[in-house]
């Protein structure tokens, strides 16, 4: 299988969850009154999900590029902890590690941590790969979406509930490959109490308790030893 | 400013907030990959953020309310089984997914 078959294959399930909530955006972005293609074409530039979403509310109230700037940067400041377990992952130059560090929403980074290229194949390529395969698809979503939003025949609620069996599925494969109840038991507790008492900031919140107690117990280790 | 001027900015800002939230860690750790705390957090962050983002993506999942997250919890149970038993990643999550839209387009559990 060639390398651009396997991260096809990996990456179907997020086709089915982000086509149909590119087109959930698309359908909402239109109610703006634009043309049709600047749907697809925020896709392709600031591509990432959630902050679209809230750009469709500061676009109606036409808030001011500063707290534009500001709420976009608040909302997606989770993406700052991924690029710190993929430090030795991206081993890219230039235009290449750019892009991949451009294309890394939840998802992608999902992929990229829980599945391999086939054996014999360039691990960078298969990145870049999965990256650019999982933008088409938001960025088709988008466009399917502004287009034809209103004359969709098919009921396609919950078919996003793919990315939440998709991240279900890798997060087995992480206990496959690593078999050690801490980070997942960590993880759970904090991301609970996150969904308890910060709802809206709910990632940011979890992920920063989860490695501040990972690192602790590195430290303890250390102490320990 | 005409309207089209105001959303290519909008787009523009955006673009470039959202870039440097993914952009800071290589920045701030360029050349210390190999630092064995970034190490770790390499090896144990993956596992613990996959969690969370299970959690995340059911977010806003009222469990007060009737059918309780029984849909939920009924597709999660029928993906991880079929994944611990198969191991094949598209059969699980497919069967899960068709299983959560019949089960909510057809009203199964109300």
């Amino acid at each position: 299988m060639s390398t651009m078959g396997a991260a096809f294959r990996a990456s179907v399930p997020v086709m089915f969850g982000y086509v149909p909530l590119g087109m959930a955006f698309g359908i909402l972005f239109q109610n703006l009154g634009y043309a049709w293609y600047y749907a697809p074409l925020m896709g392709l530039t600031v591509y990432a999900g959630a902050a679209q979403f809230m750009a469709v509310g500061l676009l109606a109230a036409q808030a001011s590029l500063f707290e534009v700037a500001i709420s976009t940067f608040i909302l997606n400041s989770r993406h700052m902890f991924f690029g710190v377990s993929l430090l030795s992952r991206y081993r890219a130059r230039g235009l290449k590690k750019l892009y991949l560090i451009f294309g890394l929403t939840d998802e992608t980074y999902s992929l990229i941590t829980s599945t391999h290229p086939p054996d014999g194949h360039d691990e960078q390529n298969y990145y870049l790969a999965l990256t650019a395969l999982n933008q088409g698809y938001w960025v088709i979503g988008c466009a399917l979406g502004a287009l034809f939003g209103a004359s969709v025949q098919f009921d396609t609620s919950g078919m996003d509930f793919a990315l939440t069996a998709l991240f279900m599925v890798l997060m087995l494969e992480q206990w496959k490959k690593l078999r050690e109840p801490y980070p997942f038991g960590v993880a759970l507790l904090c991301g609970l109490m996150a969904l308890w008492l910060f709802r809206e900031q709910m990632l940011l919140v979890s992920i920063g308790l989860s490695i501040a107690l990972l690192l602790l117990r590195t430290r303890i280790r250390q102490v320990a030893s | 400013m005409n309207d089209t001027g105001y959303l290519l900015l909008v787009f523009l800002v955006m673009t470039v907030a959202t870039f440097i939230t993914r952009l800071i860690p290589f920045v701030a750790f360029r050349d210390r990959g190999d630092h064995p705390l970034l190490m770790y957090l390499g090896r144990y962050m993956p596992p613990a953020i996959m969690t969370l983002l299970v959690l995340y993506s059911l977010k806003s999942l009222d469990l007060t309310q009737a059918p309780y997250g029984i849909n939920e919890l009924l597709a999660l149970l029928l993906t991880s089984v079929l994944h611990l038993w198969r191991g094949n990643a598209l059969l699980s999550i497919f069967a899960g997914t068709l299983f959560y839209m019949a089960a909510i387009q057809l009203g199964w559990f109300v």
